[in-house]
């Protein structure tokens, strides 16, 4: 059954008839990236307004990729098992040359953790999910649909917006002013940043067809990825099944491709019967699209930050953006309320950017590389390409060298600045462990977290929350060790004490706040 | 002869090097950059019935061809 897009209610808002108080934050974009924005502001008490043009959840499944990481922070935002019991859970990608099965990957191999490898879940679902969850917050998320920002000014400590609605225009103010409206950002035009990178000359086709046969051969669902595959002469294939049985093909087209001509059902229905038979089915979405890699030097300019793909964009094989995004939320949530609060100084947004543009570095890096391995720019690297595929069956290591997208993981922050020592799990987000009646991620996050184990007793110290387990698991001392760690509000571990003394904890925390260097 | 993964993390980036390595060239230039390339590391190989099994392995057509 089709996706009911029902329509978000317009009110016409306080700004209209008399200007309204300055806001702490104001979001602009109401996609998965801006409303999980405003509900990490508004668990750590921030209150945010948030802006959008339109006033429905995002038509076509688009992102449907969620990684484990990002699951952990869904639920923290109080969406994580909503999304898994929706979501198809998969672990394992398969990959085939032409009709030969030649390697596969187990993305999660071992038990003991809340959240699997992936979901599958369309963007429409993880939207209305966020707007709801949003919804529950009523006195610190104001939700503005149909109201456009047509321009802003960065008034050094604080901007002024401007924002069209069905009732005319109005002006608001924020001390604070998030650009998360995806890659056509019109705040980042309006600032004329340069957005660099590499621009891939393929075209794609994404469709979504609803069937009632799986095309599976396996009994619970995978990642297919073909290399000239027989259905699809010379290209590549990727496979993914979502809730209500709608399934994502993406086919490769080539560069000489008309992308209005191939976005139409005398095109694509053939495609699609070529793949699945005589299994009835039901067309429900379908794009043609090319991408870019880039990114902008900097996320933060004063008091404009931008988050997800307004600040970088990454080719789909990978899941990097929509997951690269939610990074960034979980990143900027703890920081920009710690320096709103008063808590850290401004200079601990700076740290966001550092932090960030290092992993949306990762994630273009290693989406441009399985991007070029699955398009030949030349016919030496196609030649490159088939020799690996052909080796992959007798001999394993040309297996690792196929690339059909190295997925979505999350970067290590190690040796960055508000890390304390060197041990291997500093800058790592935390790996999640059963406790007693739960789960590590459902009590480790959220705020700075002091984890200790068996004998040792946490000390109190101000602004951090102790964590204690007396009898630690086998799944949680063997992901642990030794010691005890200091977990910042996103999960991502910042130090390590072989014992809990309270003098270096209280110093690993004013680090991991920017408060001391 | 090694058939497991030798590379470790680093498969992505020495391939990518390898592309690197022909980007710009023409098809003959590419023949002898690879040519240059087998003998280079024949030589950092330096061990003859190593040489000698993974040019007959080479040499065997794979299924998949």
């Amino acid at each position: 059954m089709a996706y009911d897009y029902a329509p978000f209610p317009y009110t016409a808002p306080p700004g209209l008839t008399a200007p309204e108080q300055r806001h702490p934050v104001v979001i602009v974009g109401a996609g998965p990236i801006g409303l999980a924005m405003a509900i990490d502001l508004a668990q750590h008490g921030v209150a945010s307004v948030v802006l959008d043009d339109n006033n429905v959840v995002s038509v076509g499944s688009r992102a449907i990729c969620w990684a484990k990481r990002t699951l952990e922070i869904f639920d923290r935002l109080g969406v994580g098992t909503r999304m898994l019991d929706k979501g198809v859970t998969w672990k394992v990608g398969r990959l085939f040359h032409g009709d030969k099965p030649v390697y596969s990957f187990d993305l999660l191999p071992e038990e003991g953790h809340k959240y699997p490898a992936f979901i599958n879940l369309q963007q429409y679902y993880v939207e209305q999910y966020l707007v709801e969850r949003a919804q529950e917050l009523p006195d610190l998320i104001d939700l503005r649909f149909l109201n456009k920002v047509t321009g802003h000014a960065d008034k050094g400590d604080h901007v002024v917006i401007d924002i069209e609605t069905p009732d005319g225009p109005y002006q608001l103010e924020a001390d604070y002013y998030i650009a998360a409206e995806g890659a056509a950002s019109p705040t980042r035009k309006r600032m004329d940043l340069p957005f660099e990178g590499q621009t891939f000359e393929e075209h794609f086709l994404i469709v979504d067809v609803e069937m009632e046969k799986s095309p599976f051969e396996t009994d619970s669902p995978e990642r297919w990825f073909w290399f000239a595959p027989p259905f699809h002469h010379g290209q590549s294939a990727l496979l993914h099944k979502q809730p209500d049985n709608i399934y994502r093909i993406d086919l490769q087209l080539g560069p000489e491709t008309d992308p209005k001509a191939e976005a139409t059902e005398e095109k694509v229905i053939p495609r699609i019967k070529a793949i699945v038979g005589d299994t009835p089915f039901r067309l429900d979405w379908m794009s043609v699209y090319k991408f870019r890699c880039a990114k902008l030097e900097n996320f933060v300019h004063n008091h404009v930050l931008f988050v997800g793909d307004s600040a970088h964009v990454v080719s789909p094989f990978g899941a990097r953006g929509g997951n690269g995004g939610i990074q960034d939320v979980d990143n900027l949530g703890w920081k920009l309320a710690a320096v709103l609060s008063g808590d850290a100084p401004a200079a601990l947004l700076d740290s966001y950017n550092t932090e960030r543009t290092h992993g949306s570095a990762e994630n273009i890096l290693n989406s441009s590389r399985a991007t070029n391995f699955m398009t030949p720019k030349s016919p030496i690297e196609a030649l490159f390409r088939n020799e690996v595929l052909n080796l992959a069956a007798t001999h394993p290591f040309a297996r690792k060298l196929i690339n059909s997208g190295r997925l979505s993981q999350p970067c290590s922050l190690q040796g960055m600045q508000l890390q304390s020592g060197n041990h291997p799990l500093v800058g790592q987000s935390l790996i999640d462990a059963p406790l007693d009646g739960g789960w590590l991620v459902e009590q480790a996050q959220g705020a700075f977290t002091l984890l200790t184990f068996g004998e040792q007793t946490a000390p109190k110290v101000d602004g951090i929350r102790a964590l204690h387990v007396a009898t630690p698991g086998p799944d949680l001392a063997r992901r642990y060790g030794s010691g005890c760690y200091l977990i910042r509000p996103d999960g991502h571990i910042c130090a390590h004490f072989d014992r809990p003394e309270p003098e270096a904890i209280a110093a690993a925390l004013a680090r991991a706040k920017g408060q001391t260097q | 002869m090694i058939l497991e993964d030798n590379l470790g993390p680093e498969g992505d980036s020495i391939y990518t090097a390898l592309m690197q390595a022909h980007e710009g060239l023409t098809e003959a230039q590419s023949h002898a950059l690879n040519a240059r390339l087998v003998l280079m590391l024949i030589n950092e190989v330096g061990d003859a019935d190593r040489i000698k099994a993974v040019l007959q392995e080479a040499r065997t057509p794979t299924p998949g061809a």
